[in-house]
């Protein structure tokens, strides 16, 4: 009984300890993300779903989830990569891939400032950038990335979106060939690849430059001063192939990868690149037709940076550098080495002495590698264990996540002072502060996502919703104010102020701008086509009936499409389509839009389909029937509403 | 055409009775606020095509309704997702109703009367002159939402429902406007 007693003493000790250091029942914390019922948030969070392959949206500070985006990944909610309108934007030149893991989002900026237009974010695992539109929260484009490899150190924004940059982690051999692994040094290759964007957010593979075998981590774009560069952290230096977590380990500092792309334009129009054969998709979702077009691209221009001096540089960074961050000013980029007791700051205008004085300690594979004593400025010495990522408050401070310690360090840029540390709960990986890695960051939050979840939350798993983790960082210290749970795996994420977002916002698509192939305008067009056994069904939605909703004259063996035209024009009101034993998702149709979903019927019958969206009072009622006749049937094709015969044969 | 008509008529004077901002409108709109939650007829949407509560607000000829409508409180019926259908009288059906009658009907003791007499001009569903007669002609009555079913008479061209003729029909988002030259009382 005794030891009974003492064991709930324990328990309960730590219980009371663990109300405390979350701080959630002191002062005002409530109020200060209490957002009441008919207000909004201040700002949009846009986290990435890691693999869940989506994006995922929350308002901050309440932590509110708004929207789940797919982007990579099918989603059977939305009819993405289901419909006809999407599935193409799935494609790769490995074929339809349903799933990859979304890593970094990052927003488009104007002069060095988010600008609300696209967020842009990678696909890890099947090299691919995608960019959602702000306006609509829909996924607009994706472009695959050739000769790369785990598309980790991507999609991140120069700062007027001239280029997204997307660098492999893993190096491949270049060209992809048949050969043994252990021949990895010097066959590997890591291609670094820019991404033009032009005005209407549409990529472009302008070139890769085709750098040394390591594993290309994260990157950050110069801006101010520093404009027309772009970091790349490395690790796996000692071009390792097998047991990476030592042999990969082994060199005290590996490099940040200092890239001048304006020089790398420079040597473009020269005419210094080779154009290669490749094979990759790019594919744009229209507007306008509403439809995806995925093309096959065949060729790329690769810059060789051996041949090509002044292209790029290399600073020695210590032990295996993760996190690659500038701060507002664009003077220090900040590297923050895994295994590292201290987090390095180099400094761009030292880079630039130290260029002109040649004061280079060697080269590799061709590339000059400055003297680490002349390129960095300072380090934040033993600020805790396991430094990952850097964010910035544009008031002259930094904060990086540390993961081995869990916790989230402030310091002065300059002096690198540790001012102020916050735990996390816990193993905090990426953070993000509202325009953090921008010209002006928006320095009144801070979000940290966690990668270990275990206590913060009812507890039955095994598997855990990962935890993220609101900061107020607007006084000197940081103050836990909210956990709130994530999809999927969150790595990095971006942020805007809901103002910037906001008067975007599309509301519903106007019928008269639909120009969809197989869109109605008005119940009058609504009508059946058959061209041998592909039926095509103009059908129309509008609360609380479909249009026609009976169709006599499908045979066993036809491959039906059903086109629904909402015709609606009112904002959030959807209608939904399903149909007994298609294979497929259901559609959930905006007003104004027109979706397709295709239809094999296999049994003889009358079948129904139903709205799927509660779109009205009399959605119940929201149906209607197909008479499905045995293949070579002479049953003629006719549709109708309200038993009028609306056409056939 | 009529409906884009009236659509543009429309917007701007719900923009300035929903922001309150209009002259004149401040003081009432805020008043309506502080005494009860509007509820979706307080959404502020500029974009999408008009609903029954704002095509009417936009109708000179509905004025009493309008007034009717806010002193009943029933506005979020009118601008719910719907469908529905409403009998609209006109400012001159509601001047053929006995001297005071509106007046009375308009007082606060008398909310929950003008409300019921109000929801018995709306029928969940959609039907424009078309239904309507196709209705009749299935000599079917026209189910109301206080559970009332109206006859539905067709003499001629003209459609009578509970003896009030359809002078005129609109489309909106959110279901259709009959306009009708009379009242429909209880019987």
């Amino acid at each position: 009984m005794l030891f009974v007693l003492s064991a709930m003493l324990i328990v309960l000790i730590p219980g009371c300890n663990s109300t405390e250091k979350g701080g959630a029942l002191s002062g005002d914390i409530a109020e200060r993300v209490y957002v009441a019922p008919g207000e909004l948030d201040e700002f949009y969070a846009f986290i990435s779903g890691g693999y869940s392959g989506q994006l995922s949206i929350y308002g901050l500070p309440s932590g509110r989830l708004f929207r789940v985006v797919p982007v990579f990944s099918v989603d059977a909610e939305k009819a993405y990569g289901f419909n006809e309108e999407t599935k193409p934007m799935l494609e790769t030149s490995f074929g339809t891939i349903p799933w990859d893991d979304a890593h970094h989002p990052d927003l488009s900026q104007t002069d060095g400032v988010v600008d609300g237009r696209w967020c842009f974010i990678n696909a890890n695992n099947t090299p691919r950038i995608a960019r959602v539109s702000l306006s609509t929260f829909e996924t607009e484009e994706i472009i695959e990335i050739p000769n790369s490899a785990g598309n980790h150190s991507s999609s991140f924004v120069t700062e007027n979106t001239e280029y997204v940059v997307a660098g492999t982690r893993f190096s491949v051999p270049y060209p992809q060939r048949d050969m043994p692994i252990d021949e990895y040094k010097g066959n590997f290759k890591g291609a670094v690849t820019f991404i033009k964007v032009d005005d209407e957010g549409h990529m472009n593979i302008e070139f890769q430059i085709m750098m040394p075998g390591f594993n290309y981590d994260l990157a950050h774009p110069g801006r101010g001063a520093s404009h027309g560069w772009m970091f790349f952290s490395t690790y796996n230096t000692e071009e390792a192939s097998s047991l990476l977590e030592v042999n990969a380990s082994q060199n005290d500092k590996d490099f940040i990868a200092a890239i001048n792309w304006k020089k790398a334009e420079e040597y473009m129009a020269a005419g210094k690149f080779t154009e290669v054969e490749t094979d990759y998709r790019h594919n744009v979702w229209d507007e306008s037709t509403q439809m995806t077009t995925s093309n096959q691209v065949k060729t790329v221009r690769i810059l060789d940076p051996a041949e090509l001096p002044g292209l790029v540089y290399f600073l020695p960074t210590p032990k295996s550098p993760h996190g690659c961050d500038v701060d507002p000013s664009g003077e220090y980029i900040i590297g923050s080495g895994k295994l590292a007791a201290s987090i390095t700051a180099h400094s761009f205008s030292k880079m630039l002495e130290a260029i002109e004085g040649e004061k280079f300690d060697g080269d590799a594979y061709g590339i000059p590698i400055i003297n680490y004593d002349d390129v960095v400025a300072g380090s934040v010495e033993q600020a805790g264990l396991g430094p990952l990522h850097t964010e910035f408050d544009g008031k002259g401070y930094g904060y990086t996540t540390f993961f081995i310690s869990s916790e989230v360090v402030k310091w002065e840029i300059g002096t690198w002072e540790v001012i102020d540390r916050a735990p996390t709960y816990y193993s905090v990986g990426h953070l993000m502060i509202p325009g953090g890695n921008s010209r002006e960051p928006f320095g009144k939050y801070v979000v940290a996502m966690n990668k270990i979840t275990k206590d913060r939350y009812l507890p039955t798993g095994p598997e855990l919703t990962h935890s993220a983790q609101l900061y107020d960082i607007s006084g000197d210290k940081m103050e836990l104010l909210l956990d709130f749970p994530t999809i999927g795996e969150p790595h990095y994420a971006a942020g805007a102020p809901a103002d910037l977002i906001m008067p975007n916002s599309m509301k519903f698509y106007r019928l008269e701008d639909n120009n969809h192939p197989y869109s109605i305008k008005s119940d009058a067009e609504a009508r059946v086509e058959r061209d041998g056994s592909e039926v095509h069904i103009y059908m129309s939605t509008i609360r609380s009936h479909f249009t026609p909703d009976n169709i006599e004259g499908i045979m066993v063996g036809d491959k039906v499409y059903f086109h629904i035209t909402n015709l609606e024009q009112d904002y959030d009101v959807p209608h939904g389509v399903s149909m007994i034993g298609a294979n497929t998702s259901e559609l959930l149709i905006m007003p104004g839009q027109t979706e397709t979903f295709v239809w094999e019927p296999k049994r003889v019958g009358v079948w129904p389909f139903y709205c799927t969206d509660f779109c009205s009072a009399l959605h119940q009622e929201m149906q209607g029937y197909v008479r499905v006749s045995p293949e070579g049937s002479s049953v003629p094709l006719s549709w109708s509403l309200d038993g009028e015969k609306m056409g056939g044969e | 055409m009529k409906r884009l008509n009236l659509s543009l008529l429309v917007i701007p004077i719900v923009i300035c009775w929903s922001c309150g901002s209009g002259p004149g409108q401040t003081e009432e709109a805020e008043g309506l606020e502080d005494t009860r939650p509007l509820g979706q007829a307080s959404v502020v949407d500029e974009e999408s095509d008009a609903n029954i509560l704002q095509v009417a607000i936009g109708s000179e000829a509905h004025s009493t309704l309008v007034a009717a409508v806010q002193a009943a409180e029933i506005e979020h019926i009118l601008v719910n997702a719907g469908p529905l259908t409403v009998f609209a009288p006109t400012n001159d059906a509601f001047g053929k109703l006995p001297e005071g009658t509106v007046d009375n009907l308009l007082l606060p003791e008398n909310k929950s009367d003008l409300a019921t007499i109000l929801t018995r001009h709306a029928a969940p569903g959609r039907y424009d002159l078309d239904a309507l007669k196709k209705e009749a002609s299935r000599e079917r009555k026209l189910y109301m939402a206080t559970g009332d079913y109206l006859d539905i008479v067709v003499d001629g061209e003209d459609v009578f429902v509970g003896g009030a003729k359809v002078v005129g029909t609109i489309e909106t988002s959110n279901g259709i406007i009959n306009v009708v030259d009379t009242v429909i009382l209880p019987e």
